[in-house]
């Protein structure tokens, strides 16, 4: 009982992370947008935390480049199971109209596990809502196969 | 029995009762800015989902740390439903406050530490307070059991409403709420991140929450025997005071340690005095 009590709870509160790896900001300002009080995520159970080891799910918005992608990786490391991580934008997906550039690595799943892409320049609130809670999906499926 | 029924209450009633109570505070809130706000049973999803998660700790004090927190509040809370001594009772919850900043210094964080630093703070400025507000109680009811404070014949408001406010100062302190929220900041995105929570994640969090709602009820408990010769007035003060705490929250910036222990020891220790004084002349 405790255990489908907990699984049940899973999908009411995902705690999410937004990184900013590198965006033009048009993103970030449209992750921030879902919590004002035209959008309000927070009534899905859904807190904007700022802590990895808090977080449940990691947002990132912006093109990988070779300064964070360390940073980038580390965050994901530092999340406890289980986790899910959803890209955000062309950029976030694809690298965008940055992925030729010298400095650029490209997408967010060229350096962690991507579970959810939200296309869009930039995404709209109501994609990256759409796309947590397809996140949210996808992470229990995950934790249903581990056991 | 009647004790077994009131362990059973404040054992485990008591926490859910908190939970429930942090949902609506989250959905007052929600409200007061003109949002939704979650579901009122929120605050119980995220515990039970924070215990589902993997359990990441630093070292095992943190962990030892964050049971004590649990067992001294819940100890604390049970005592206090028991009808045992408030002295008692204050130095048992003391004692979880304390170990939940030690087991926030087992970690090296920068946020951790400064939280720690805060929250120890914190607790510097309500303790003296709590024990003033205690001295007056039994002044005004001539024993600090609580089974003979619920025995007066007259509202111990009446006597003691300076007692009373000052008592609201340290329900603010304890709750976290603004302006006295700088140990943890509410929203984790600022500042000092978590604060004294930063270091604490999955099961060991579910822990520091359900003993943060043991001691809200402990705290409203306390301010209920202000009011014990009528339930319903009992009732009207609780909701009273608690939306007026939400009220406080969202109209005031977040203010610095240094204002807080001049403003709450300042007024606080005057407020007390001033009706120590009173009761003994009176």
């Amino acid at each position: 009982m405790f255990k489908s009590l907990i699984k049940n709870s899973r999908a009411k509160s995902p705690w999410i992370m937004h990184f900013d790896c590198g965006s033009c900001n048009g993103c970030d300002i449209e992750v921030l947008a879902c919590l004002t009080p035209l959008y309000d995520v927070e009534r899905f159970g859904v807190v904007n935390v700022g802590n990895p080891k808090h977080a449940d799910v990691l947002l990132v918005t912006g093109t990988v480049n070779h300064r964070n992608k360390k940073v980038l990786k580390n965050l994901y490391d530092q999340m406890p199971e289980p986790k899910a991580v959803i890209a955000i934008g062309a950029c976030g997906a694809t690298g965008g109209v940055f992925r030729d550039a010298y400095n650029v690595v490209g997408g967010v799943d060229k350096v962690i596990p991507v579970d959810v892409y939200v296309p869009g320049c930039p995404a709209k609130p109501e994609a990256i809502i759409d796309g947590v809670v397809e996140g949210l999906k996808k992470f229990q499926q995950k934790v249903e196969q581990a056991g | 029995m009647k004790y077994v029924i009131l362990a059973f209450i404040g054992l485990v009633v008591a926490p859910l009762a908190g939970g429930l109570l942090a949902g609506i505070d989250r959905r007052i809130t929600a409200r007061l800015q003109s949002r939704q706000g979650p579901p009122i049973r929120q605050a119980l999803y995220d515990v039970l989902k924070l215990f589902g998660k993997e359990g990441l700790a630093l070292n095992k004090w943190q962990i030892i740390c964050a049971w004590v927190y649990l067992i001294a509040a819940a100890l604390a809370c049970t005592l206090f439903f028991l009808q045992s001594d408030l002295l008692l009772i204050f130095f048992v919850q003391a004692v979880g406050a304390v170990f939940l900043v030690m087991g926030a210094m087992a970690g090296r964080s920068p946020y951790s530490q400064v939280g720690a630093q805060r929250e120890l703070i914190q607790v510097l400025t309500y303790e003296p307070l709590l024990v003033l507000v205690f001295v007056c109680m039994y002044l005004a009811a001539g024993s600090f059991n609580i089974s003979d404070i619920l025995a007066v014949e007259s509202p111990l408001l009446a006597q003691l409403p300076l007692a009373y406010i000052v008592l609201t100062y340290i329900l603010t302190i304890k709750l976290r709420k603004s302006p006295f929220d700088f140990s943890t900041s509410h929203h984790g995105h600022q500042e000092l991140v978590k604060g004294v929570l930063t270091e604490y994640s999955g099961p060991y969090l579910a822990l520091t929450e359900v003993a943060h709602w043991y001691e809200t009820v402990l705290l409203l408990g306390v301010c209920a025997l202000f009011w014990t010769t009528n339930w319903l007035w009992m009732a009207v003060l609780l909701m009273a005071t608690y939306f007026l705490e939400l009220v406080i929250d969202n109209t005031m910036a977040r203010m610095t340690w240094r204002w807080m222990l001049k403003y709450v020891w300042g007024i606080g220790l005057a407020m007390s005095v001033v009706n120590l004084i009173w009761l003994y002349a009176g």
